[in-house]
């Protein structure tokens, strides 16, 4: 699990680094379309981030094999449970949870990818170019339940990383006493920030933080001629 | 310190042995002290069960001063009760107050089949200390004492694992019932030392090996153990466990 | 009669040449050898694993759910050796002495002798095991000193030595169990001895989990139960520590030896009310910075922040200027009692006394700034300094001051009374540790030999570790080298059957009875009789009455004992009820014995037998032997004496002045 979630954790960084250029719109008029465009372009058409793209998908599967098998046998560990159970007197919810909050992130995973991976790759496959990921998005996130959906999807996320990142260099034995602290904070750090990076897509296209994708997409094409 | 006395509604667990199924039954218990120790509430109560010529409950118990490790209730939801740090027999009564509920229950774990009322069979850890938890040294190979010195910072950190008292309370409420905070306190109390050093790598994977034969679930790092040890050993004895075990994998030890 | 088997020539040779003369079985031979050992504690744990490691066959039995619990846990302050590590003049010679003076000179010399010369071997084999002892910056070993001597030989892992060496030798024992040399019986207890041809071949053991007995063939059989305080009801025993298998060996004719030696802890929380099932005990090792006093004034209810210096009489120091609160046991419990028999005592129930640690934390305090470089330092920082240490060495035992009073002995001294803790007496043993039974080995606290009428601090552990790792693999062999021939007896022997039967018949009786009276209320009578009359000061008159009553007691006991449950299954009740039949015979005997021995030794107080300021006055004349008493029926015993021979030591009138 640990190792699984480790490599993960990882695709988390390259993913959120990519959604980060989006951003760069706030900075200047069409350069995070320019942006976020081009990275799109090269994570969706380089060789090697599409042998990775596999390898991903085989470590989601693994991870969520793990995870499964993993709640059923632990479960299977106590064939009678308590009348009254611990709570949250000795662990917190969360940790106890990972089952629940990776389903939901799962849940939510099937959408999004049903939102722009699948759509992206086969017109990739069958007409050889990308989509526009930018209108997509807007397409997408002008509905509310789609946004919310989002939302939550990025703070079940969030807290699935306030223990699996810990979780899994205490696992792998890294999280030596020297530095048990500095991981902690990272991995609290990075449970916030990465998911908040996340959920701030959809409410800023819904809330139209970000400018029009036809304009923008015009701007971009003029300043580039 | 003031003391009081109460009256109390206690939830027990009876069952008559391991084959059969057991359930609740309720008892009343009146002018307990503050003073006493939570068994000693339930020695009170097992002279009024007697009275009425019921059967006493059954339950482990016996040093009574939190170290023989024999102790084991559940009590409202944790092991050994409210007290952190705290094995049954040293919580006092002082912990409830007048008119208060307490469901006492075994161990809950496969692991740890109930053998009769609130007593289960813990044998499985001495299985697993059997699998490799010791330094293969017979009475007399030993050299003088002082040949080897030992940083004492490690003999401490040593020390603080072997404080373990082998009670369970780790698998009890433990969420998987992993045994994980018992067997890396002996991992990390001998391969903290250099007399434990040549059997390090078989030894846990060993361990280990006999630790999931034994039917104990998996560590998924909820920290509950560490809370609720009497003996408060570390989770970071868990650490060490992971980090021996991928280092012994690595270098090729199987379990034998 | 009594034929003690000690070799012949100078002390300090005879262990050795014992050695060298003594018996060996072949490798070979030993693997078709049984040896049945009885409690798993420091003594049988170290028996089992050494006897498993020669090659023995070993089945080693205890009650508890784990070899693990075995009471031996309990045990905090330490274990000497004299290693002399700490170049303060300790010699294997100095800690014979002191034992031997520590016991009041009715310890045998020889044994003691070999306890000592074997000591540091103990604490080689307990570190190459990993035991966790506490350890100097260097890395060496640390040593802290201990009541009733005056050099430091105590080797300690905080507050929880007995836990460290019992969880060495019980990974010793479960490695052994994993190499098929030992087979290890929970949840088991012995309920009888199987004699055949007058040696001891077996025993009767109850499942304790079905409820069925169990036959067992053995060619010798390591009695290693410990010791029987329990018999006061009130102790820092375990709960389910008991006599019944030592009590049992003698009814089957294994002499009883100076059952009334019965040491008095003088550092326990005192008694808080009647519903109170055991006491607990504060190591000894407190008394090394703890300061002991109770007010000058009598019945004064002050606190004791309240009374100030002037009024506080720190009276073992007073009586005692040599060796102050570092008194052996014996003396520091009667101090004590005296103290509040004269209305001194302290707290609600006035019978306590005060332990105080202020004085040890200024000391500690200011030792600590001076290392740091604070040479005038605030009172707060002595105290929050002083308070560090004192932590650090005793912060396990005042963590579970607080938990049982919930006073934080940081802030208020601890109160503290003496508690029944320990027994010298036991089982006769000879100096290869062989009972007057053939074959019938006894080892550990269940034994007589080593302490005298008084044990020292931290000496148990090394009795128990000695007899088990570096006595019995010797002695036993020198006995079983005549028995290669025997085979395996078939547990069909009618002897067996007839064992087992009484063993079932004495439970089916126990059941039927079918009274009105609880196990545990006959058993609280029991204790305090004992307490009373046979506690820490004992009379004639005292005695004799209490003989009266244990009769009488035993009588009730075995007419009116209510016992649920079935003889099937699991049944405390009916283990209980067992163990405490056997202390009340116990009982009665230790009462003869105390009655017998009218002087006062050790533990032993006789209040005829004092001198004028109240010390213990012994009576080497009459009285220099080991009462080894001999079953004869009911309520009736033989007096064997082993006259106790000093060729070294020169018996004086123990003073600590």
């Amino acid at each position: 699990m640990g190792l699984t979630g480790l490599f993960l954790i990882v695709f988390l960084v390259v993913h959120c680094y990519a959604n980060a250029q989006i951003f760069l719109e706030w900075l200047d008029y069409g350069r995070g379309y320019k942006a976020y465009g081009e990275i799109a372009h090269f994570l969706g058409s380089n060789p090697i981030i599409r042998i990775a793209e596999v390898g991903l998908f085989a470590f989601i599967i693994l991870h969520i094999v793990q995870g499964l098998m993993l709640t059923a046998q632990n479960k299977a560990k106590r064939p009678i449970g308590y009348n009254v159970a611990p709570g949250n007197s000795s662990s917190k919810w969360y940790t106890r949870s990972m089952g629940l909050l990776g389903t939901l992130i799962l849940m939510f995973l099937v959408l999004h990818l049903a939102h722009f991976w699948a759509p992206n790759r086969y017109q990739q496959l069958t007409q050889g170019h990308e989509k526009d990921l930018y209108l997509i998005m807007e397409e997408t996130f002008q509905q509310w339940w789609v946004v919310i959906i989002y939302v939550a999807g990025c703070i079940s996320l969030a807290w699935h990383l306030v223990h699996g990142f810990w979780s899994a260099f205490q696992t792998l034995g890294l999280s030596t006493p020297k530095y048990k602290g500095l991981i902690n904070c990272i991995g609290v750090g990075f449970a916030i920030i990465v998911p908040a990076i996340f959920a701030l897509m959809p409410i800023s296209y819904k809330l139209g933080w970000l400018p029009p994708a036809a304009e923008v997409a015009q701007f971009v094409k003029t300043m580039a001629h | 310190m003031e003391h009081y006395n109460m009256n109390l509604t206690l939830k027990v667990w009876r069952q008559q042995n391991a084959q059969v199924q057991g359930s609740f039954e309720t008892y009343q218990v009146k002018d307990i002290s503050s003073e006493m120790s939570f068994l000693e509430m339930f020695d009170v109560l097992n002279e009024q069960l007697i009275h009425e010529g019921k059967e006493p409950i059954t339950f482990d118990h016996d040093c009574r001063e939190g170290i023989c490790g024999a102790c084991s209730m559940h009590i409202n939801g944790k092991a050994h009760g409210p007290w952190s740090g705290t094995t049954t027999c040293q919580l006092h009564m002082r912990a409830f107050k007048d008119g208060d509920t307490i469901v006492v229950e075994p161990w809950r774990a496969g692991a740890f089949p109930v053998i009769k009322d609130l007593m289960v069979d813990r044998t499985a850890f001495d299985r697993i200390i059997q699998a490799g938890g010791y330094i293969s040294v017979n009475t007399g190979n030993a050299q003088d004492a002082n040949n080897l010195p030992i940083a004492k910072d490690k003999a401490d950190e040593s020390f603080a694992a072997a404080t373990c008292i082998g009670c369970g309370a780790c698998v009890a409420s433990c969420k998987n019932s992993s045994a994980m905070l018992f067997l890396s306190a002996k991992v990390a109390h001998l391969a903290l030392l250099p007399q434990g050093e040549a059997e390090r790598k078989t030894r846990v994977v060993n361990m280990v090996d006999q630790m999931d034969k034994e039917g104990f679930g998996s560590c998924t790092n909820t920290g509950a153990c560490e809370a609720e040890c009497p003996k408060e050993i570390s989770i970071m004895n868990i650490r060490r466990l992971n980090s021996e075990y991928i280092k012994a994998g690595l270098s090729g030890s199987v379990a034998k | 009669m009594l034929n003690s088997k000690i070799p012949a020539g100078e002390l300090s040779q005879k262990w050795s040449s014992y050695k060298n003369s003594c018996k060996i079985v072949n490798p070979a031979n030993k693997r078709s050898l049984e040896v049945i050992v009885i409690g798993t504690g420091l003594a049988g744990a170290s028996a089992a694993a050494s006897l498993g490691e020669l090659g023995y066959k070993v089945k080693a039995f205890c009650f508890q759910d784990s070899p693990r619990r075995a009471h031996s846990i309990a045990a905090q302050g330490g274990i000497n050796a004299a290693k002399n590590y700490q170049n303060d003049g300790d010699s294997v010679y100095r800690l014979f002495y002191d034992t031997i003076k520590g016991g009041d000179y009715r310890a045998r010399e020889s044994n003691v002798h070999r306890l000592a010369e074997v000591s540091a071997n103990i604490i080689d084999q307990c570190v190459a095991q990993g035991v966790p002892f506490a350890r100097e910056y260097g890395g060496m070993l640390s040593n802290r000193s201990f009541g009733g001597t005056q050099v430091q030989r105590t080797f300690y892992a905080a507050g929880q030595t007995g836990q460290q060496l019992l969880i060495g030798a019980y990974q010793a024992l479960e490695r052994q169990v994993a190499l098929g040399n030992v087979t290890m019986y929970n949840r088991h207890e012995m309920l009888d001895i199987v004699m055949v041809d007058g040696k001891a071949r077996g025993i009767i053991a109850r499942n304790m989990i079905t409820g069925k007995l169990e036959r067992h063939f053995g060619h010798a059989v390591l009695l290693c139960s410990g010791g029987y305080g329990n018999v006061f009801y009130l102790s820092t025993n375990a709960m389910g520590s008991n006599v019944t298998a030592t009590w049992k060996a003698h009814l089957k004719g294994a002499y009883f030896a100076n059952p009334c030696y019965t040491q008095i802890h003088p550092t326990c929380i005192p008694v808080s009310g009647d519903h109170q099932s055991k006491l607990t005990l504060m190591s000894e090792s407190l008394r090394n910075d703890g300061r002991i006093w109770v007010p000058k004034k009598q019945n004064d209810t002050r606190k004791a922040s309240e009374i100030p210096e002037e009024e506080r009489d720190y009276y073992l120091e007073r009586r005692y200027p040599a060796f102050g609160n570092l008194v052996p046991r014996d003396v520091a419990s009667r101090a004590a009692k005296e103290r509040c028999d004269a209305g001194y005592g302290v707290g609600t129930s006035k019978q306590a006394v005060y332990l105080d640690f202020a004085a040890a934390v200024i000391r500690y305090g200011t030792i600590e700034c001076g290392k740091v470089g604070n040479h005038n330092p605030t009172p707060e920082e002595v105290r929050t300094h002083g308070l560090a240490v004192v932590k650090e060495k005793y912060g396990n035992l005042f963590d579970m001051y607080a938990k049982i009073t919930g006073e934080d002995p940081y802030e208020v001294p601890m109160r503290i009374y003496p508690a029944v803790h320990y027994t010298m007496g036991g089982l006769w043993v000879d100096y290869e540790l062989m009972t007057s039974v053939p074959g019938l080995y006894c080892l550990g606290e269940a034994n007589f030999s080593d302490h005298g009428a008084n044990r020292l601090g931290a000496s148990a552990l090394m009795q128990g570790l000695a007899d088990g790792y570096f006595v019995i693999p010797y002695t036993l062999g020198n006995y079983l080298a005549d028995d290669i021939r025997t085979k395996a007896i078939p547990t069909d022997h009618p002897e067996f059957v007839k064992a087992e039967k009484e063993v079932a018949d004495r439970i089916n009786k126990l059941m039927s009875i079918k009274g009105t009276q609880s196990v545990e209320s006959l058993h609280k009578r029991l204790g305090k009789i004992m307490w009373d009359k046979c506690g820490m000061g004992r009379t004639k008159e005292g005695l004799t009455e209490a003989i009266a009553e244990i009769q009488a007691l035993k009588k009730e006991f075995w007419s009116d004992v209510k016992i649920p449950g079935t003889v099937e299954g699991m049944n405390t009740e009916l283990d209980k009820a067992n163990r405490v039949a056997d202390f009340i015979e116990l009982g009665e005997l230790m009462c003869k014995d105390a009655l017998n021995r009218a002087e006062s030794c050790g533990g032993h107080f006789r209040e005829e037998s004092q001198t004028e300021d109240g010390e213990a006055k012994r009576d080497d004349e009459n009285f220099m032997y080991v009462a080894a008493w001999q079953y004869n029926g009911d309520s009736d015993w033989i007096l064997h004496k082993e006259d106790l021979n000093y060729e070294v030591v020169h018996p004086s009138q123990r003073s600590y002045k």
